[in-house]
């Protein structure tokens, strides 16, 4: 397959990559490792006339802890995230689905930023920042927003900046045209917490059939003090399952909450059935892809103290 | 659409171009350098046998633009054999059977030589893992996967040795 006709060019610095999305408002594509948006434009499902490759732009693939945050730069491929120390020893959620995504190739060269930015409905990353409430910061030459990964934090305010979430629809989120995504902050893993990710796959590479990245707080009572549920692949975007949190949040983890937990983000899917399994299918999974990230994210939670 | 300039090293050989920016990586190598030992299956980063290495890093070539490998150090199967010396992993995949109508061999091969650089002694479930993204359709992986632990150990045995000779068996 041969892409349509496309421009280049590789600019030095963040500063002279605004000033190109500024000039050319609409018809330029960030290009980091390709592996999202050189299988579009091969399709032609998109046909930008600018590509504006991010490679000489240095100081966005860093992996950090700051006071607050997890801080990851969005030029840091799946491979670094998975290699960083600091994400084997402190975040399993993250090392996991870092070292799963696509296969070894594509974690050598995909970054975070570029599947964030791409927004497949089935990708991974997604549902880890929902169930984490990550924020996904982005710079124009205007100045930087710092936008939720969670519907939810937008109702509650708490982000002041953004006005909408981030992940919108189908291949569709808040950055705007003239702007470049350049981290990811998650909140710092707190003593009594954990996460892991539980992905449904016909073959290993493979697109979720189901995902489902599950994070567990758990309060000095032993009781379910936070929890979030980020779910792919079964449903236009994206969701945090916000009817399976509340069920969990205030009681002890157990496996008939837990169950519970389950057949409401079950309920709250919209799957549709194509190749990889019909609508009720699908709903089923999630259930059963929610109880068991559940588990696993409580034992983590119970080691982490 | 204007054309970019650059500069490739492939297999030890600097090359310079103009090339159109749309112009994918492994059509740079098979058209324009003629490099075809480098294939393309399914053009869709789904199965590896365009599988390459970029500065030390697999990559699948097919996914990747001509213009992003400016200034990088390029290696394809053509550049695994030493003269008439087949690289171990070559005379493996010969010794074990590991392919059958040989499509999928180049990728197979460039993506088991990154493995071995990451991990020399490797576990079955580990070279699965590491081949996950090469697809091969007529033999199944018994014989690759054999044919990858066969590589690995006479590659630590030549590590191993003083002169960098494979250690004389018995």
């Amino acid at each position: 397959m041969i892409p349509a006709q496309v421009d280049y060019v590789r600019p030095g610095n963040l500063d002279e990559t605004l000033q190109i999305l500024k000039d050319r408002e609409g018809d330029a594509k960030l290009l980091a490792g390709g592996y999202s948006l050189i299988p579009l434009i091969k399709l032609r499902l998109a046909q930008p006339a600018l590509l504006v490759d991010l490679r000489d732009v240095s100081g966005l693939d860093g992996i950090v802890e700051t006071d607050d945050y997890l801080v990851i730069g969005a030029k840091a491929t799946h491979r670094q995230i998975h290699e960083a120390p600091i994400i084997r020893d402190r975040y399993p959620l993250i090392y996991e689905v870092a070292g799963h995504i696509g296969d070894p190739q594509v974690r050598n060269w995909g970054t975070i930023g570029g599947s964030v930015a791409h927004a497949d409905p089935a990708s991974d990353w997604p549902a880890v920042l929902i169930a984490t409430g990550a924020t996904i910061v982005c710079r124009s030459l205007v100045g930087e927003r710092a936008i939720p990964a969670r519907r939810e934090d937008v109702h509650e305010g708490r982000l002041g900046t953004a006005h909408r979430h981030f992940f919108l629809d189908t291949f569709l989120t808040a950055i705007e045209p003239h702007e470049v995504l350049t981290e990811i902050r998650i909140n710092r893993r707190p003593r009594g917490s954990g996460g892991a990710y539980e992905k449904l796959e016909r073959k290993i590479g493979d697109f979720a059939t189901v995902g489902v990245a599950a994070i567990v707080v758990l309060g000095p009572d032993g009781r379910i003090a936070r929890a979030g549920i980020g779910v792919t692949a079964v449903a236009e975007t994206q969701f945090a399952a916000t009817d399976a949190e509340a069920i969990l949040v205030g009681n002890p983890p157990s496996e008939e909450l837990f169950r519970r937990a389950g057949t409401a983000a079950g309920a709250q899917s919209r799957p549709s059935g194509d190749v990889r399994g019909p609508v009720e299918y699908k709903r089923a999974m999630a259930a059963e892809m929610t109880v068991r990230a559940l588990r696993r994210a409580t034992e983590r939670a119970l080691a982490y103290v | 659409m204007t054309t970019q300039h650059i500069t490739v090293t492939v297999n030890g050989e600097a090359h310079e171009a103009d090339v159109e920016p749309r112009l994918l990586l492994v059509h740079l190598l098979r058209d324009n350098l003629g490099l075809t030992g480098t294939h393309v299956g399914c053009d869709t980063s789904n199965c590896g046998a365009c599988t390459i290495h970029i500065d030390g890093e697999s990559a699948k070539s097919c996914t990747m633009l001509a213009v992003q490998a400016d200034g990088r150090e390029i290696k394809t199967i053509e550049g695994m054999a030493s003269g008439a010396t087949l690289h171990p992993l070559q005379q493996a995949f010969w010794d074990q059977h590991g392919l059958q109508c040989g499509f999928c061999t180049p990728g197979m091969i460039m993506q088991s030589a990154w493995l071995l650089k990451e991990n020399p002694a490797p576990s079955e479930a580990e070279i699965r893992e590491g081949i996950s993204g090469n697809l091969c359709r007529c033999t199944g992986y018994v014989n690759i996967v054999k044919a990858i632990q066969q590589a690995a150990g006479e590659m630590a045995a030549v590590a191993e040795s003083p002169t960098g000779s494979p250690v004389a068996a018995g």
